[in-house]
């Protein structure tokens, strides 16, 4: 499949890109790994008169903790995610969701970034970015702005990106002591879009009880879904096992998927709760509740 | 400007090009460069059949424009042969009867290929995840494992 034509920009520095952006505005798309847009562009259904390829743009690629902050460039491919060694001590919800998009060889080329831009629901970093209470930093014409990414998500592959700005960075506030996340997801096979998937980050306090929860659903909806009812329930109270079937439920209960060859509305639902359960369980365990 | 010229290195040799912007680094390989040992399975970005090596890192080349490739290095299957002696993954398929139809062969030595170089004892589950996104509708996976194991007991 050959997709429709259009021209190729590699601009050297993100002014350069943004510049390009400022120029074409709708007309142009921002290329990052290419692993989501340019099979869209091969199949027809979308299409762009102009790329701007910001995989050429040095210091981009990077995950750093500094301060209370993890800060992932926008252009860090999937595969170093999984391999960084800083993701796999300290945020292990970030290291479940990187192995189980598309598939290694993808991985490769993905980029972080373009997961959340791309704004589709089925990709798997924005539930856990959610969860996380992640921001993004977009540069533009104007300059840096930072967007929380719970206001990032605005509708079907549709996100509060400007046509003229890049997703620089994302940055993630480090855990306090006692927190534990973790992303489970239902897939038919490796490569495949979630059936179901989600989303938990925990925090403990000294007594035991949740101090702060965030739990995240992917594919379940048009944009991905926070169940801010399930973290205002799990807040101030043990972690037991029912009380996490309770938040379950409750994310069942947000969860409005869409009928496909996955499976039927009340099959994705059901499948949306036992995933949350299961996030929550390993999140609370990894948080040494448990 | 939809034409672009390229300059990278296939197989240790530079090769220059005059590329449309929407040419698919797996035409590059095997319509204009005539490197036609990596196939096109599905085409889109399912299959591996189309896997090569850009920088070391094996990519589908059929979700990688040609013109992403300006400047870098690339290794197909035609270069895993080194001065007359195949690869020891290209033996381990041969010695572990790696292949039926050998459609998914090239895709699936360039993704065994990289794996040894980053990890050069792999476990069966480790080989099992690196090739879960080149899929094999003859073997059974089961050869194509022992093949890759093969490769790791011979590694120089």
């Amino acid at each position: 499949m050959i997709p429709a034509p259009f021209d190729y920009h590699a601009p050297a520095t993100v002014p350069e890109a943004v510049a390009l952006l400022t120029r074409y505005r709708d007309t142009a798309k921002v290329l990052a790994g290419g692993q989501s847009l340019l099979p869209l562009l091969k199949l027809r259904l979308g299409a762009a008169a102009q790329l701007v390829d910001i995989g050429r743009i040095p210091g981009l690629e990077y995950v750093e903790e500094r301060g209370n902050t993890l800060r992932i460039g926008g252009c860090t491919r999937e595969s170093t995610l999984e391999r960084s060694e800083l993701v796999r001590a300290r945020y292990p919800i970030l290291l479940d969701t990187a192995k189980v998009i598309a598939d290694p060889v993808v991985r490769n080329r993905a980029t972080v970034g373009g997961n959340l831009a791309h704004g589709d629901p089925a990709n798997d970093h924005p539930a856990t970015m959610l969860a996380l209470g992640a921001e993004v930093v977009a540069v533009g014409p104007k300059g840096e702005r930072t967007i929380p990414v719970d206001r990032f998500f605005r509708g079907l592959f549709e996100v509060a990106l400007e046509p003229d700005e890049i997703l620089t960075e994302i940055r993630i506030p480090a855990p306090p002591a006692r927190s534990g996340g973790a992303y489970a997801k239902l897939e038919r096979k490796v490569g495949d879009f979630a059936t179901a998937a989600a989303a938990a980050q925990v925090t403990l306090g000294s007594s035991g009880t949740v101090e702060r929860a965030g739990l995240a659903l992917t594919n379940a909806g048009a944009t991905p879904i926070r169940v801010e009812a399930a973290e205002a329930y799990l807040k101030g109270k043990k972690p037991e096992r029912a009380t996490l079937a309770e938040a379950a439920r409750l994310a069942a209960q947000a969860a409005t998927p869409q009928a496909d060859r996955r499976g039927t509305v009340e099959y994705k639902r059901q499948m949306a709760r036992v995933m949350a359960q299961r996030a929550l369980e390993s999140a609370v365990a990894r948080a040494g509740g448990r | 400007m939809a034409r672009h010229a390229i300059r990278l290195t296939v197989n240790g040799a530079a090769r220059e090009a005059e590329v449309e912007s929407r040419l698919l680094l797996v035409h590059l390989l095997r319509d204009v460069l005539r490197l036609t040992g990596t196939h096109i399975g599905c085409d889109t970005t399912h299959c591996g059949a189309c896997t090569v090596l850009l920088d070391g890192e094996p990519v589908k080349s059929c979700t990688v424009l040609a013109v992403q490739a300006n400047g870098r290095e690339l290794t197909t299957v035609e270069g895993l042969e080194q001065g007359g002696k195949l690869h020891p993954v290209q033996e381990g398929f041969m010695e572990k009867h790696g292949l039926q139809c050998g459609y998914c062969t090239p895709g699936m030595l360039m993704t065994g290929c990289a794996l040894l170089r980053r990890n050069p004892r792999p476990t069966e589950q480790e080989i099992r995840e690196a090739i879960s996104g080149n899929l094999c509708r003859c073997t059974g996976y089961v050869n194509i494992v022992r093949a890759m194991q093969y490769a790791a007991e011979h590694m120089g």
